[in-house]
């Protein structure tokens, strides 16, 4: 008896699953909100690049599937990492062309703390980023409405080490905004 | 001594015992049919295989039973991610053709309750469908059937394999009636809001590589009209 109680108690009192949580950076907004940046450095955090006609060599053996239908769709998988440059999260990224439009969406998945839906703006700003929506959210996330810039920096350290670049994307989370009664 | 012994005895005696209980308990688990199951609505049907090795990529800590592939993909190791696996596929409609991709990214979850039979995973699902538009899924799994009646048989197993047929829904919410959330992103999709169902049938299960021949089924139900409303206009950043 005293096995089972023992047992059922363990269970009922230790977490199964404590999952690792990195230190959030998040600043407050000039005009209301919570501003996280996150970035991904290229080529090191790519672990997917999905493409027709790609190159195999630089995908470490990944195949996009031959098909017609999938021709002008690609899509990407990366490791996130947060300000500091620690590994937070897993980051997809959809592009696809749809009526002579770009559609892009971007998923940034933190285990610990829920998930981020973005749907891109199709055309870039004129300093090159991408402007875009948060569509939905998880967990943490789900009670936020908010936007994400997305941009390409060019790594100019020098450094011989030193990825490509990286993808910066700066989110501002804001409250959903709600009817007034 | 032997009061300590027999103590110990008692102790592992009853830890199995109560495992076993849990196990074998007829009355957890064993859902109940999807609400999807019997919608009047609409509804988008697709499926892809569950086996890691016919994805475009299978990735995980690289030390769980399913070992990602391609061999050479980049592993999830660092510890916030380290319980995270992610999957890249083709989904398929219902005659079998194929209608886009799918990501997967799921995440062992927090909120894990054995006691109550709740072995939680967190997930979400992006698939893209070429000519039709994007999705985002949102869901919870409760894989504590799917564990019960594969994974922990085929550990039984002298051969270390499980065959068979096993049918059941993964999805357990966040939906009140245990379905997902279904978010429209583009195309025909855009602005919509609904809900969907994940299924998985599996027939073949192995220790070392886990599942062999199994197939996921992505149900997601066509709302009449957009439920979304739309919002042109993108917060000013400064």
């Amino acid at each position: 008896m005293l096995g089972i109680a023992a047992t059922a108690g363990a269970l009922y009192a230790l977490p199964l699953v404590d999952q690792h949580r990195e230190v959030s950076y998040i600043s407050v907004a000039p005009n209301g909100g919570n501003r996280e940046s996150f970035h991904i450095n290229i080529p090191v955090d790519r672990v997917m690049v999905g493409a027709a006609e790609q190159s195999t060599a630089s995908t470490a053996g990944v195949d996009w599937p031959e098909d017609e239908i999938l021709a002008a769709a690609s899509a990407e998988m990366f490791k996130l990492r947060n300000e500091r440059g620690d590994v937070v999260g897993v980051a997809a990224r959809a592009v696809a062309r749809e009526d002579d439009t770009d559609v892009i969406d971007w998923v940034l998945h933190l285990p610990a703390r829920g998930t981020l839906f973005f749907n891109m703006q199709a055309a870039p700003q004129e300093s090159g980023s991408r402007l875009g929506r948060l569509r939905s959210g998880t967990q943490e996330f789900e009670p936020l409405s908010g936007t994400v810039v997305e941009r390409w920096v060019v790594d100019q350290s020098g450094d011989e080490d030193a990825p490509d670049g990286r993808i910066e994307l700066l989110a501002t989370y804001v409250g959903k905004l709600e009817p007034v009664e | 001594m032997k009061y300590v012994i027999a103590l110990l005895l008692g102790l592992v005696t009853g830890a199995f015992l109560f495992a076993a209980g849990l196990i074998f308990n007829p009355f957890s688990g064993e859902r109940a049919l999807s609400p999807l199951s019997v919608t009047d609505a609409q509804t988008v049907t697709l499926s892809y295989s569950a086996a890691a090795s016919d994805a475009i990529v299978f990735t995980n800590d690289g030390e769980s039973s399913t070992k990602p592939y391609p061999e050479k993909v980049l592993q999830l190791w660092e510890a916030p991610i380290r319980q995270t696996w992610a999957l890249a596929t083709v989904m398929r409609d219902a005659r079998n053709e194929t209608a886009g991709y799918g990501i997967k990214l799921s995440s062992l979850s927090e909120s894990t309750r054995l006691l109550a039979g709740q072995a939680t995973v967190n997930s979400v699902w992006y698939v893209y469908l070429p000519g039709r538009g994007g999705l985002f899924i949102e869901q919870t799994e409760n894989y504590w059937d799917y564990i019960r009646n594969i994974v922990l048989p085929a550990y039984r197993s002298a051969a270390d394999i499980w065959k068979g047929t096993w049918r059941g829904n993964m999805t357990s919410g966040p939906g009140a009636l245990g379905t997902a959330k279904v978010v429209g992103s583009s195309g025909e999709f855009a602005n919509m809001q609904t809900d969907g169902v994940e299924s998985l049938a599996v027939n073949v299960w192995r220790v070392d590589s886990g599942p062999i021949a199994a197939d996921g089924t992505l149900l997601i139900e066509l709302p009449n009209q957009s439920t979304l409303p739309e919002e042109d206009t993108l917060l000013e950043l400064d």
